[in-house]
């Protein structure tokens, strides 16, 4: 990919500033102030919209509009999250959901990821298997919770299962559609320069499926989180999911309140995190 | 001479639910070595499917080939294969796209990837090695498509109507590029077109095929009287518009 400045692509034939980069003309650094301006106000809006939730919530609670027992405010939130950082005891919850939530992660990928394969490997089987995915895939998995607590105990492994259990059919029909929708010409290619079945795999089939896998771990992280929280509402003694469950039981609205601010929060960024991994891959392919 | 292939008999049919589909019926031919052979048909008359089976990725209903003497399935005489469109990988470098055939036969060795970087050399890649296959031209990775296969050192080569997706210009002269690099390495090769102009220009026999299901209507061998005996060079020869024409009429008289 030729470098790229200011959008400008770096041609050599171009008169130089003092850096060294293109001089720019009128009209394209007119085009670049819009664009800058453009995200700016994108940018500010956003930022506006939080304040002024933050603003109108905090003001309508502390002036009585509505009831800062049930509603909380954002301040009630915050000191209530600092009492918890303050005795440590958030820490445990937060590292258990998210301890949870990435085992899986990991370990949804990593099966979808196989079983797409030997699904791919054999077109038979993905037939016969067909069924059983669609309509495993569509069942809603908070119906399984209550039967893992009786097969696996209340421990952290049901709550593991219970977000493989959410994510995993989607994440194997998703993968597996990806896997046989490659060029099958390229495949053909593999076997003109002598190649089996394992070469296209490897050669073809998941290098090519890599920017799906990508979206198909973004989908999932999210989908773990969830089955992670309905598990824990279910069968944890720590994690955010318990914190919410608890505290809706005891009527401390602050609590829960903050424990799904938490869970925003804490969504975001493993999507960041699977943003990064995307953001590396493309940087090595160009 | 020995002929390096040998087809007798050859019959394909397709087959789905509806019914079956009859491609080649009683195909038989020889090629020699060093000899450039073009099949012509009108489209969708089994042609690639031709070639398949030559390459054995496809095994035919009826018939016989023989590689060197020896039945295909017992020959270890090497076949390359050239698609119509390049299918480099974009998560490849032109250079490692280059090596896939040895990656896959495990003949990576220092003398293969010298031979690689050689063959790269010689046909005016040499700058694009580390560069990504969409950052080439049309023509470019037509070339480079036909390093990769050429770089495992084919007994015979197969030609899928491999310039059909380049647009005219870039067509004729990568035909012509093509046809030297060929000529010069007195390669073996069967070419498989609908386009006369390219049969007439490349070849020394053109094999012209009935529609389908496909035998053979006629052979023609082509001979030109020219010092240099290029691509090029044929389409400016007085023979170029008789040998276009007979092979015209002929198609035509099937059509």
């Amino acid at each position: 990919m030729p470098e790229i400045y200011n959008g400008l692509q770096k041609t050599p034939g171009l008169p130089r500033n003092r850096e060294g980069l293109p001089e720019l003309s009128a009209g394209q650094q007119n085009y670049l102030h819009s664009r800058k301006k453009h995200r700016r106000i994108v940018r500010a809006s956003r930022a506006a919209i939080l304040l002024a939730f933050l603003f109108l919530w905090e003001f309508t609670a502390n002036t009585g509009i509505i009831d800062s027992f049930i509603f909380s405010s954002p301040s009630r939130i915050f000191l209530c999250f600092w009492e918890m950082v303050k005795d440590k005891s958030i820490f445990l919850h937060l590292w258990s959901t998210l301890y949870e939530t990435i085992a899986s992660f990991l370990l949804t990928t990593a099966v979808s990821i196989l079983a797409a394969v030997l699904l791919w490997c054999s077109s038979k089987l993905s037939e016969i298997l067909d069924p059983y995915l669609v309509v495993l895939n569509s069942l809603p998995k908070s119906a399984l919770a209550p039967l893992l607590i009786v097969w696996l105990g209340a421990t952290q492994t049901t709550i593991i299962v219970a977000g493989m259990s959410v994510a995993i059919f989607g994440s194997i029909l998703n993968l597996y559609t990806s896997f046989v929708g490659v060029d099958p010409e390229k495949i053909k290619l593999i076997y003109t320069l002598r190649g089996n079945q394992w070469h296209a795999l490897t050669k073809v089939v998941l290098p090519s499926s890599i920017p799906a896998i990508i979206s198909n771990m973004k989908v999932n992280i999210g989908l773990c989180l969830v089955g992670v929280v309905i598990g824990e509402f279910l069968a944890a003694r720590s994690g955010l999911g318990y914190l919410i469950i608890y505290s809706s039981q005891v009527f401390k609205m602050d609590w829960l309140l903050m424990s799904i601010v938490l869970l925003c929060i804490m969504a975001m960024f493993l999507y960041a995190l699977i943003n990064i991994l995307e953001h590396i891959y493309m940087k090595r392919l160009s | 001479m020995e002929p390096i292939l040998e087809l007798k008999n050859i019959n394909y049919a397709y087959h789905n639910l509806e019914g079956e589909t009859k491609a080649l019926t009683d195909i038989s031919f020889s090629v020699f070595p060093g000899e450039f052979v073009a099949i012509v048909g009108p489209s969708g008359c089994g042609k690639s499917t031709l070639l398949s089976i030559i390459c054995g990725l496809i095994g035919p209903e009826k018939g016989l080939i023989k590689l060197n003497g020896k039945y295909l399935r017992d020959s270890t005489t090497n076949i390359g294969y050239m698609l119509q469109h390049d299918h480099l990988f974009e998560w490849r470098t032109v250079y490692h796209n280059v090596l896939l055939g040895l990656e896959i036969q495990h003949m990576l060795s220092a003398r293969a990837k010298g031979h690689a970087h050689e063959l790269l050399d010689l046909y005016g890649l040499k700058q694009f090695e580390h560069a990504k296959p969409s950052e080439l031209s049309g023509g470019m990775r037509q070339r480079a498509a036909l390093i990769r296969t050429l770089v495992l050192d084919p007994d015979i080569l197969l030609l899928d109507e491999p310039f059909s997706a380049l647009d005219y210009q870039t067509r004729l002269s990568v035909c012509n590029d093509i046809g030297k690099i060929l000529r010069d390495a007195h390669k073996t090769a069967i070419l498989v077109t609908h386009d006369l102009s390219e049969a007439v220009s490349l070849a020394d026999r053109v094999i012209i095929l009935s529609p389908r299901p496909a035998s053979i209507a006629k052979e023609v061998a082509v001979s030109f009287e020219l010092e240099e005996d290029t691509p090029m060079c044929r389409r400016n020869a007085p023979e170029f518009k008789h040998y276009f024409n007979l092979i015209w009429k002929e198609l035509d008289t099937h059509a």
